[in-house]
């Protein structure tokens, strides 16, 4: 048996052992995300336990070093645990920007002090960070932020305000762009400091969004001090990082997992004729949009196999963001016409408090948010196709 | 299996993508077309392509081939199509290499595998009967006679069809046009009496032919396959020649991406360059996405009918989702260069007229999309 076939069996032993029974049901969506954090309510003593029992071996980062909280696992490894977990139908344990985002970043510019006090606490989800990057005149332009640090030695004072901070009323800790030189050309100046949500002089005010749900805040820094020993990488350097991040929050929401298909909606809820979905409109909508969904996934498949391959991803996520956020937000369009006028049922149990048309609202941004679809587009136009600016 | 090519076929893919740029550039079908070239094809070329084994990509090596593989047979296809390289592969190499090898006897098997890989013989299959690629619409009729089967009916959009050696021909040995049974494949030789050629002239400017036959007898042993269960092995084998044909019309998008993002990039207008326009940026990183995407979906057709087993719903995918991508590539390449991409002069009307004749052959984006939906039980 090779080294693969036994790590095989031993994971789908240790899982069968392990993971608890309510884990391995359906999702009920955003409302059963485990996020972790030092407020996180749990909804069953089966998410508590799930997440201890991951986190203790590492597995909610299965690659990312031992040391640093994570299972060690190669590629190949993790991509068997990957598989047998949904072959038991077990959910993620631990969903979290310090995972998709921060973590990656800190692997590549953090200082071993810094890896070391911050990812094992990502790992076993006992820290939730939030995202300071957008402010409200630096959207897709962000490098125009204006958040400013000043040196005080051994610490920075940081002023200004942040937009679109996703969970920041949740989250314990913020990884935060700042900038620290106004003089230097406005990518020049920029650093990626970390500090406590909880510092005095932070404030934060959720934003009502036409969904009726709040994801989003707004942030206050008044005079909060952060440590330099949280700065990431170089002064003024910190753009580099703000990218390379980046290309983790694209990549990540390019690739929420498989969503079911439409036409097994469609099947359930408008029945078929001769096997084919009734509305013969409905049926050719949802086939285009199937077909450009399948090849999607396709594309995610072949990028994380050339990365695999020591491929470098770069300006490729940006295709992957663009084209996955678009063909999310008309998969939304589809669901609504599936349901007919019952999407738009806002209260109440039958729709369960208007999931449907709240979800459909939520998609709205996700052209917008991690780079507008436009940006993305100017990405590849310059860095892919090399043309002229 | 990953979703890349693997060593031996990075190494093909150089060697293809080389060899088609040399030796079967574009002007090579303008002087075809310009010569009303009855052929249709070079046949130089075709002589060299089986010297590469391109003739023989997907026939085993006991009958002379090189047995490539279908991921092979799609990167020779995808610079034929960058480069709109003309020759007998689709229908010789293909298709009717397809239907032999999965139906064919051992005396059809051994005499005409190694004369289609070895380039001598040209075999292509003859299908549809009208305007909608349809197969088990078919009314062509092979009637019972002393000898074997007399044909009777005709035959459209026959890829080579008017310097083919030999026909596979889809006819109807029992049933009605519409059911899927009764169906059979016969094996008529070129030159057979009855059989009327008509060669076509297409946009395309390629070798089709419309075929009539009026009472052409043939042998029992032309039957390729069990008599009436024509579908069995045809399905597949179009099935195999789709995707092939979705890695052509990648090819071809691809060329109208590289040439129309090349133009933007020597192309004044309003003293800066065009390709600094944001509205023409975003139409080719746009269409940049859509032929990704498409790629993804191309190899992973190619790479599961390698694999055997039932790859209908891969192959719709595959052909779908090429056909809409050429033709948006095709549109594109014309609008990014402006009124010189109208004109005859400029090669890139040479794309939009392949793709619209490669896009409907053997279905079109339609066909597949339906055909999609009901593989997937709906």
């Amino acid at each position: 048996m090779s080294n693969l076939e036994a790590f095989q069996s031993e994971t789908r032993a240790w899982l069968e052992e392990n993971c608890p029974p309510l884990m391995r049901k359906a999702s009920g969506g955003e409302e059963d995300i485990c996020w972790g954090g030092r407020n996180f309510v749990f909804q069953s003593a089966d998410q508590k336990l799930w997440l201890a029992r991951m986190g203790a071996r590492g597995w909610t980062v299965p690659t990312w070093p031992k040391e640093y909280g994570g299972g060690g696992l190669s590629k190949d490894e993790a991509k068997i645990l990957a598989s047998e977990m949904r072959r038991i139908k077990a959910r993620t344990p631990l969903i979290s920007f310090g995972i998709w985002m921060l973590g990656p970043a800190l692997l590549k510019f953090g200082t071993h002090e810094q890896k070391l006090e911050h990812l094992p606490q990502i790992a076993r989800g006992e820290i939730r960070w939030c995202q300071g990057y957008s402010e409200p005149n630096a959207g897709s332009d962000l490098a125009a932020l204006a958040t400013k640090a000043e040196d005080k030695g051994d610490h920075y004072i940081i002023n200004g305000q942040k937009v679109w901070t996703s969970y920041a009323d949740k989250a314990d800790w913020i990884f935060c762009l700042v900038r620290t030189d106004f003089e230097a050309s406005k990518h020049n100046g920029i650093s990626f400091v970390l500090f406590d949500m909880a510092s005095k002089g932070v404030s934060v005010k959720p934003i009502l969004l036409i969904s009726g749900n709040s994801p989003f805040c707004e942030t206050f820094f008044d005079d909060v001090r952060a440590e330099k020993a949280n700065l990431i990488g170089e002064e003024n350097k910190g753009w580099t990082i703000a990218k390379y991040l980046l290309t983790h929050e694209r990549t990540g929401i390019s690739d929420m997992g498989l969503p079911t298909p439409l036409n097994s909606l469609a099947v359930e809820k408008r029945g078929t004729v001769g096997g084919e979905i009734a509305d013969k409109m409905l049926r050719h909508q949802i086939a285009e949009h199937e077909i450009d969904a399948a090849a999607f996934m396709f594309t995610i498949e072949r990028a994380k196999d050339e990365a695999k391959a020591g491929g470098e991803l770069g300006a490729f996520s940006s295709m992957l963001k663009g084209y996955g956020t678009e063909l999310n937000k008309s998969r939304h369009e589809l669901i609504l016409k599936v349901n007919g006028s019952d999407a738009f049922e806002w209260e109440g149990q039958f729709s369960n408090d208007g999931a449907i048309a709240r979800q459909w609202l939520r998609t709205k941004g996700n052209s917008i948010e991690g780079g507008t679809t436009e940006v993305q587009l100017n990405i590849i136009a310059k860095r892919i196709l090399d043309l002229p600016a | 299996m990953a979703l890349i090519y693997n060593e031996e076929q990075q190494l093909l893919k150089e060697s293809a993508d080389g060899f088609f740029a040399q030796k079967a550039p574009i002007s090579q079908l303008r002087k075809l077309r310009d010569d009303k070239d009855e052929v249709g094809y070079d046949e130089a070329l075709w002589k060299e392509m089986a010297e590469m084994g391109f003739s023989g990509i997907l026939v085993d090596e006991d009958h002379g081939g090189v047995d490539f593989g279908m991921v092979g047979a799609g990167i020779v296809a995808e610079a034929m199509g960058k480069n709109l390289s003309a020759s007998p592969y689709h229908a010789s190499a293909i298709v009717s290499a397809s239907l032999i090898l999965a139906g064919g006897s051992e005396q059809q098997k051994t005499t005409l595998l190694p004369a289609i890989a070895g380039g001598e013989t040209v075999v292509t299959l003859a299908v549809d009967e009208n305007g909608q690629h349809n197969p088990e619409g078919s009314a062509l009729a092979a009637t019972a006679s002393a000898e074997g089967y007399s044909l009777s009916g005709m035959k459209t959009f026959v890829q080579e069809g008017g310097s083919a050696d030999h026909y596979i021909v889809l006819a109807r040995t029992s049933g009605r046009a519409g059911d899927r049974e009764g169906l059979s494949l016969l094996m008529v030789n070129r030159g057979a009496a009855g059989l009327i050629v008509d060669r076509t002239a297409m946009a395309d400017s390629r070798g089709w032919a419309k075929l009539t036959f009026e009472g052409v007898q043939v042998g029992a042993e032309a039957m390729l396959g069990s008599a009436g269960k024509a579908m069995d092995i045809l399905e597949p084998a179009l099935d195999k020649a789709r995707i092939v044909l979705a890695a052509e019309l990648l090819g071809m998008a691809q060329e109208c991406l590289d040439r129309s993002v090349a133009y933007l990039k020597e192309r004044k207008q309003f003293g800066v360059l065009i390709g600094s326009f944001q509205g023409l940026q975003h139409r080719a990183a746009d269409l940049y996405g859509e032929i990704e995407v498409t790629r993804s979906a191309v190899l992973k057709a190619l790479q599961v009918a390698d694999m055997g087993g039932d790859f209908r719903w891969f192959a719709s995918l595959a052909k779908a989702k090429a056909c809409k991508t050429a033709e948006l590539a095709t549109n594109e390449v014309i609008q990014m260069h402006g009124g010189i991409g109208m004109t005859d002069e400029f090669d890139v009307g040479f794309f939009i007229k392949r793709a619209r004749t490669v896009q409907a052959l053997y279905g079109d984006y339609n066909y597949h999309a339906d055909r999609f939906a009901r593989c997937a039980g709906y």
